[in-house]
């Protein structure tokens, strides 16, 4: 009888996750249709176009992207991180705050950045009613505002595995570091630091891996100035109507994201932390 | 020194976090158009309870996320609860797959699959093609949220049952869904939660008159910020804030393993 | 004399109980003292005042006669060897021996650590990481990281706890042996009261966070200054307010004269190897363990018999309350 409850999930997962990227697979080896679609020759010229400077400028602009808004939450989530660790009795309410805006809806918190980035947005108002500007700032639409859209979104992403492993420490380790003659900022450079590398490995992932994919963020505060894969992809198979195209970039982005999550999977200490 | 240095960051990191959506909330209020303060005021509220396409966006959205929770739910309890007994590696490794997928990905798959069987069906994209993306996408929350529960349930206690005379079925309807209820019940409403929230994939699979109220927002957002989209926005931060706080207080209640 | 370490009327509290009561000691430099105590005594707290890691909320800290309760852990001249021995798990044995000497900037820090290895007899293994060695070699290992700083004090606590019992023995007489060599005052913490007799110069025998007695170990047992400290040191039967040890206790078929004695009857008696302990019913209620030599032992179970002991074998107290 148990193996029978297996089968709704099994069912769906194959029709409706499976089968669409075995559909994908099999697009990003045929030909544009004259009306959007799909038609025979298989070829591989849709992976071939993938290496246009255009293509390959987007791809790029994804990587260094969220390469930049990993480092950023590792920078910025650390020391949070460090601070809910060692916060005693307040530990869960603290990682509740962190968690808190994750629960909100993710539009609205994208919508947020634009309401105070944009031109008539709030800080341009406040900058300009205390004098200090004269135009308004171009904060929004551009690879800035779409990095800050990225590290506010993901922050928590990387919080919570490094305030995972920080709390696994044996607080013995750091006293017998300030007992060998260490000060606070050598036990951490020397013992704190090495010791959460997983945490680190397993943040660094969780926050990459959607950046990498990202559609709403870019599209929301890149406005078409700072473009994504993700948007690449939407571009395709709505407008521009290339879907073989499109297909292959879905594939090659998913292959990165498998990539790198496979690479981390084989240290089991990251492993757990996921 | 140090210490408290370490904790003024923290506090500024948590403002940081909180600051975009509390300002938010203020202007949902504010009387102006826009970051002006010109006064308290509920017109906005007003504006956007009266608006049509939004009344229309939140009744998709309500029937979608109903139906797909529900739906969603019941499958993923059904597939935590068979893993939990057998080993289903394909399974539990699609369903993970499926988390890390970006959602664009997800998205134009499954519109690549409509409108690949759409050609044979004679259907087109509506509520239907959207129900079915967000019980795909929200399958996997149910599960790992089920499957952490009954990771601290003692299996023994279903053999038990048995060894007293009950069948597979009676043991699971009697001993061990008492047990999951409260998390069945945080599962169902994290999937109320994630599938109201959805744009990417809704967007790309929904059809013209099927619009939901995050693609409603959406239209908005784009054209241009409209105060509405303030209000809108504050209401279901509040929303999907209590929503979500019953279901870890649900989830935390159940905290005793057994 | 060098007095090396001063507590000052030291009290610690923690919510709910006051951990260390009042609490006032005097170590000379060379010494191996011990803190032996149940648990929950306040030895451990007693410990982690003087190496920094909790503020005493009165009272005060001396090394070497300055107060140091305002000095952080890392600017006293004291070490200390962690019950759970806390070897970071990522640097080698010689790393770890190496990590207070790199903080102080040495430049001959391999050498000296070396150096340490070799006291402590573990050279062989100085690039093997924390998880590949024994409880004993980890043990080694930090004792020579503390040592190599040759601090003023070290500060053991209930570092022999994890160990088996053969190895705990082993490691006693080498603890012993170090400390003798490099003559750095030790202050040992520990619930074995075997441990504390065998290695002390003198030990503290320390009850719900007060000192009772500090002073030799044949002092504390012989001459146990409370009630406490008498049954704390080793086996003791009670007869009211006066104790008598097992080994000074004699049962006899004959009521002895001239000299203590009550009657009662034989329960059991257990071997155990060099002697045995007999324990005889009180008439009276209660129990009696006599230590009986091997080969004067043959006592039935049931017998009527009379335990007696001679006055000056006798440790009174003052009633308790």
């Amino acid at each position: 009888m148990r193996r029978a409850l297996l089968l709704p999930a099994r069912l769906w997962i194959a029709l409706f996750f499976a089968a669409p990227l075995a559909i994908i697979c099999a697009y990003s080896l045929l030909t544009r249709g004259d009306y959007g679609g799909v038609e025979t020759p298989w070829t591989l010229e849709s992976f071939a176009r993938l290496a246009d400077p255009l293509y390959l400028a987007i791809l790029w602009r994804s990587l260094w992207i969220s390469t930049l808004a990993t480092a950023l939450c590792a920078l910025l989530g650390f020391p949070l991180a460090l601070f809910i660790a060692r916060a005693g009795r307040h530990k869960n309410l603290y990682l509740q705050l962190v968690l808190l805006p994750f629960w909100t809806s993710f539009l609205v918190r994208t919508y947020a950045w634009i309401f105070i980035l944009r031109d008539t947005g709030l800080i341009n108002t406040v900058l300009s009613s205390l004098g200090l500007i004269a135009k308004p700032l171009p904060l929004l639409y551009n690879d800035g505002a779409v990095l800050i859209g990225l590290v506010y979104n993901f922050l928590p992403f990387f919080v919570l595995p490094m305030f995972a492993t920080l709390e696994r420490l044996d607080p013995s380790l750091m006293e017998a570091a300030a007992d060998l003659g260490a000060r606070p900022l050598s036990t951490l450079r020397r013992v704190i630091l090495p010791l959460s590398a997983p945490g680190f490995v397993a943040g660094a992932v969780l926050v990459f891996i959607p950046c990498l994919g990202a559609y709403l963020t870019p599209d929301l505060l890149g406005g078409g100035k700072s473009v994504m894969v993700g948007n690449l992809i939407q571009n395709q198979f709505t407008t521009a109507r290339d879907w073989p195209f499109g297909s292959a970039a879905s594939l090659i982005l998913m292959l990165a994201s498998a990539v790198l999550l496979a690479a981390v999977m084989r240290s089991r200490t990251a492993r757990e932390l996921i | 020194m140090r210490k408290h240095l370490l904790a003024t960051y923290s506090a500024l990191a948590l403002l940081f976090l909180h600051a975009p959506l509390l300002i938010l909330i203020v202007f949902s209020f504010n009387a102006g158009r826009f970051t002006r303060w010109e006064g308290l005021s509920l017109h906005w509220y007003r504006a956007a309870m009266a608006d049509p396409q939004l009344a229309d966006g939140l009744l998709n959205s309500v029937i979608v996320a109903l139906i797909a929770a529900t739906v969603s739910t019941l499958i993923g309890t059904a597939a935590a609860y068979g893993m939990w007994r057998h080993r289903a590696p394909w399974l539990s490794g699609s369903l993970y797959l499926s988390l890390v997928t970006p959602e664009i990905v997800t998205g134009v798959s499954l519109l690549a699959l409509f409108q690949w069987t759409f050609r044979f069906l004679h259907l087109h994209l509506g509520l239907a093609t959207v129900i079915i993306a967000h019980i795909a996408f929200s399958i996997a929350y149910v599960t790992i949220v089920i499957s952490a529960r009954l990771r601290n349930c003692d299996r023994s206690l279903e053999e038990a049952a048995m060894d007293l005379g009950a069948t597979e079925w009676a043991a699971f309807r009697r001993v061990t869904l008492p047990l999951i209820a409260p998390a069945v019940a945080a599962a169902g409403l994290l999937a109320l939660v994630v599938s109201f929230d959805d744009y990417v994939i809704t967007s790309l699979v929904a059809g013209v008159d099927s619009e939901t109220l995050p693609m409603v927002i959406y239209a908005m957002a784009r054209r241009g910020v409209s105060p509405v989209v303030n209000a809108v926005s504050a209401l279901i931060v509040v929303a999907f804030g209590i929503i979500i706080l019953i279901s870890q207080h649900l989830q935390a209640e159940d905290e005793s393993p057994t | 004399m060098d007095t090396v370490l001063e507590l000052r009327a030291l009290v610690k509290n923690f919510p709910g109980h006051r951990a260390v009561d009042n609490v006032s000691l005097s170590l000379s430099r060379g010494g191996f003292y011990s803190l032996l105590g149940p648990s929950g005594c306040g030895k451990t707290t007693t410990l982690r005042m003087i190496g920094g890691f909790e503020t005493p909320d009165s009272g005060q800290v001396l090394l070497a006669g300055n107060v140091v309760n305002n000095l952080k852990p890392w600017q006293r001249n004291v070490s200390t060897v962690f019950q759970n021995y806390a070897l970071f798990p990522h640097l080698t044995a010689l790393a770890n021996v190496e990590f207070g000497l790199r903080e102080r900037g040495d430049a001959d820090r391999r050498e000296q650590a070396l150096r340490a290895l070799d006291l402590v007899e573990l050279s062989a293994k100085r690039d093997r990481l924390p998880a590949q060695l024994s409880g004993g070699e980890k043990q080694r290992v930090a004792l020579a990281r503390s040592l190599v700083l040759a601090p003023q004090l070290l500060l053991l606590d209930e570092p022999l706890a994890a160990l088996d019992p053969k190895l705990r023995k082993q490691m006693r007489a080498e603890l012993k042996a170090v400390q003798r060599r490099t003559g750095i005052t030790f202050l040992f913490v520990t619930h074995d009261q075997e441990e504390a007799l065998s290695l002390s110069d003198k030990l503290a025998v320390m009850n719900a966070g007060r000192i009772e007695q500090f002073d030799t170990p044949e002092t504390v047992y012989l001459r146990p200054a409370t009630a406490f400290v008498a049954g704390f040191l080793g086996a003791i039967n009670w007869f009211g307010s006066t104790g008598v040890r097992p080994e000074s206790t004699r049962i006899t078929r004959q009521k002895p004269s001239d000299v203590p004695c009550r009657r009662g009857a034989i329960e059991s008696a257990l071997f155990m190897g060099n002697c045995v302990h007999v324990n005889t019913a009180l008439d009276t209620g209660g129990r009696a363990v006599a230590e009986v030599p091997r080969d004067q032992h043959d006592f039935k179970e049931g017998e009527p018999v009379w335990i007696s002991w001679a006055p000056s074998d006798e440790l009174n107290f003052e009633v308790a309350s």
